[in-house]
């Protein structure tokens, strides 16, 4: 079935084993068009200096139409970074991944931008509310209705 | 409204006389009222004249999917017409400020270029673009300080020292770095097969299969109105006729679409309101209730046009009649049955026991009246008291009888007081509605009834009527009884609260009479006795049911309500 998920998939599979991931971000693992992990750490000096960080993509058959479901692994290796638009459960509040996703981004360039979100931290800390929204979260973050225009959420 | 139903010139003998006048009126609902007779009114009921509308009804119009379309369709026109723009355009700028048209007239006199560019309808200048301001979505930057484009844009490099290589492997077909003109390739979907591709004034562009795609999920799943370009921070927006297009043989999706921009339409003009009810796509406009203030001193019940079942309140979301109580009493009433429910949960089981013999006796009529099979003991279902005492005028079943300081000295017999208070409101009001649910049952009751009648009787099935109309009228006044208990709960006591509760008293005694007529053995009345009688107590609690409302609303009007708490609007 040549969905235009699966194609694009594929093809985006094929630049990054041929080319290469951008620096700092590793494919760990793609064996389907469903769930890719990757590790992301953050070059340079940061206050994630010698931090690595798990991140999952998960696509459905909408992608890229619709957003991947993207987080950060939390499990006995991995924990999520701190920081401000990142809750302990791995979830992410970044406007990209909601309403100005573009059909057009990639996994690639989600890996970049989280990258820089990291980059240009400047205080190491948990999102207003991580406790609250962390105990009622559901699985999947594509559920949850992100405010980027909040004051504490701008990504 | 059948004319069985209509007042008559004399008070105890409803005749039928002068029907043929009645149903020639324009507006039947608000007929006869001058038929009723002054003396059973307290002195400021002052009856209208036939002309007039009732205090408790609200002026209002429905609109069908149509007519509001039409009314769209004449504020772009305007729009169009003012600024000579494509009627496209125009729909996307009123859209974009909320179909304000005076706002948008003022903002677009002041700077047009601006309100285009915000608007989606042009690209913002070279110059904005290349200063990478964002100046569409200014949340999106971010808090280092770094340009908000940094961070969307996977092309841009991540600070610090070792520099990454551009990740040019990001677009491989663009054509920056496409080496030698190749045919061009759609950037989503990378499908070569497709030959059909198309743009926005933004002159990105997309395969007409992934355009179709997308339209229809942000159609479909986002319920949006207005669509961005599926380049990455592109804010053009696709105007109705490349949506159109787009969607190709999709007819539903562009329908829900024209759904959507209606209901964006309805829902930024203050006077009006889609119907609640799921799948209807009538509109109410009631300029009357528009603003909050009037919600003091109206109750905007309104009903869409396209079923009488479909009433709801345009004042609040309460889906159904909450007259005579205003919208914030009303809310703030369920929202302490809400708090309280765990206490008073008990109070809303279909069982009890007799009080004399203590056998367990079931509810399963809308009637209060009730006979233990076990002891013959008559008694309310409400109150518990014997029902012999619910005839004479002194018993009063609706009163909370508020206990003077005596016994409400200590904090615990305090909060005693003001649960039992609570319960004595909340039990009547819970007693309604449930029977206003058997009513239901009733109902089907009824129909048996009627049939049997026809059989029985040289009756026409409309003569057989007479049985429905008492039990819709039956329902109709337990909705207003229910919400009367929310009001009484909330009146401040005196000399009003007992005017108030007087005119609760008799709605609810005869509510309580006819429902137990219409729950009586048929077979030992002659037909048309029973008819005669139902008659008579339907035009009588119809009456009581007016007064109710009629006196509440007007003392809305006049100010006369005044809280034993805080009300908004009230001061
Ligand atoms: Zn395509
Ligand atoms: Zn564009
Ligand atoms: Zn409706
Ligand atoms: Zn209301
Ligand atoms: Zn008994
Ligand atoms: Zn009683």
């Amino acid at each position: 079935m040549a969905s235009i998920s699966s194609r694009r998939l594929r093809k985006e599979l094929t630049e990054i084993t041929t080319q290469g991931c951008p620096v700092g971000i590793k494919l760990l693992n793609a064996d389907n068009f469903e769930t890719w992990l990757f590790s992301i750490e953050v070059l340079g000096e940061t206050l994630y200096q010698g931090e690595v960080f798990k991140l999952m993509f998960r696509f459905d058959s909408q992608y890229p139409i619709s957003s991947p479901a993207v987080q950060f692994v939390v499990d006995n290796e991995f924990q999520a970074p701190i920081h401000p638009h990142v809750y302990s459960n791995g979830h992410i509040c970044a406007s990209i991944l909601g309403n100005e996703w573009s059909p057009v981004l990639s996994v690639s360039a989600v890996c970049v931008t989280l990258q820089s979100m990291l980059a240009s931290c400047k205080v190491k800390e948990r999102p207003q509310g991580n406790d609250q929204y962390v105990r009622y979260a559901p699985d999947n973050p594509k559920k949850t209705r992100f405010h980027y225009d909040g004051k504490h959420h701008r990504v | 409204m059948s004319s069985d139903y209509e007042y008559s010139d004399d008070d105890i003998d409803y005749s039928d006389e002068d029907d043929e006048m009645m149903d020639t009126q324009e507006d039947g609902s608000a007929s006869s009222d001058d038929d009723m007779d002054m003396d059973a009114f307290n002195e400021d009921f002052k009856v209208p004249s036939k002309a007039m509308r009732k205090t408790y009804e609200i002026e209002y119009d429905t609109l069908t999917q149509t007519a509001v379309e039409k009314a769209m369709a004449a504020d772009i026109e305007h729009i169009s017409g003012i600024f000579g723009v494509d009627a496209s355009v125009a729909s996307l700028l009123l859209r974009y400020l909320s179909w304000n048209k005076e706002r948008l007239i003022e903002k677009y006199m002041d700077n047009a270029s601006a309100v285009s560019i915000s608007a989606g309808i042009s690209p913002p200048s070279r110059s904005s673009v290349s200063s990478s301001a964002a100046p569409i979505r200014s949340h999106s930057s971010s808090t280092g300080g770094r340009s908000s484009g940094g961070l969307r844009r996977p092309t841009r490099q991540t600070p610090g020292k070792s520099r990454s290589p551009t990740p040019a492997s990001v677009y491989p077909d663009a054509p920056s770095a496409a080496p030698k003109p190749e045919p061009f390739v759609c950037p989503i979907c990378f499908d070569d097969s497709q030959t059909s591709f198309l743009s926005l004034s933004c002159d990105h562009q997309f395969c007409a299969g992934c355009w179709g795609a997308y339209l229809t999920s942000k159609i479909r799943e986002e319920g949006e109105h207005s669509i961005r370009c599926m380049a990455e921070g592109c804010a053009i927006v696709a105007p109705d006729p490349f949506v159109r297009s787009a969607l190709a043989d999709d007819i539903p999706t562009w329908e829900r679409f024209q759904e959507l921009v209606v209901r964006h339409f309805v829902a930024s003009n203050p006077s009006l309101k889609y119907c609640p009810y799921p799948s209807c796509t009538h509109t109410v406009s009631c300029p009357v209730a528009a603003h909050k203030s009037a919600l003091t001193t109206i109750v905007p019940i309104v009903s869409c046009g396209a079923s009488g079942t479909h009433k709801f309140c345009f004042g609040c979301p309460i889906e159904a009649d909450h007259r005579p109580v205003i919208c914030s009493v009303a809310k703030m009433w369920l929202k302490k049955c809400r708090d309280d429910s765990e206490t008073a949960n008990w109070i809303k089981s279909n069982t009890k026991e007799c009080s004399q013999c203590q056998s367990t006796i079931e509810k399963n009529g809308g009637c209060n009246h009730m006979t233990c099979k076990k002891c013959k003991h008559e008694f309310c279902w409400v109150c518990m008291g014997p029902w012999s005492e619910h005839g004479t005028a002194w018993y009063s079943c609706n009163r909370y009888d508020e206990k003077t300081g005596v016994d409400a000295r200590d904090a615990q017999s305090k909060s005693r007081a003001s649960l039992e208070r609570y319960l004595h409101y909340y039990n009547r009001w819970a007693n309604h509605e449930q029977s206003a649910k058997l009513s239901i049952e009733l109902y089907s009751k009824t129909e048996k009834k009627m049939e049997e009648m026809q059989v029985t009787s040289d009756l026409t099935w409309i003569e057989v009527q007479f049985m429905k109309k008492a039990v819709d009228e039956v329902e109709k006044c337990r909705t207003t009884l229910k919400w009367t208990y929310a009001m009484a709960y909330y009146l401040e006591k005196g000399n009003e609260k007992e005017l108030f509760e007087d005119n609760q008293r008799d709605l609810e005694r005869a509510v309580e009479d006819l429902s137990e007529l219409l729950e009586s053995q048929i077979d030992t009345e002659i037909i048309s006795t029973l008819r005669q009688k139902v008659t008579d107590k339907t035009v009588y609690v119809q009456k009581r049911n007016e007064i109710m409302l009629e006196d509440t609303a007007k003392g809305f009007l006049d100010g006369r309500w005044s809280w034993n708490v805080s009300v908004e609007g009230f001061d």
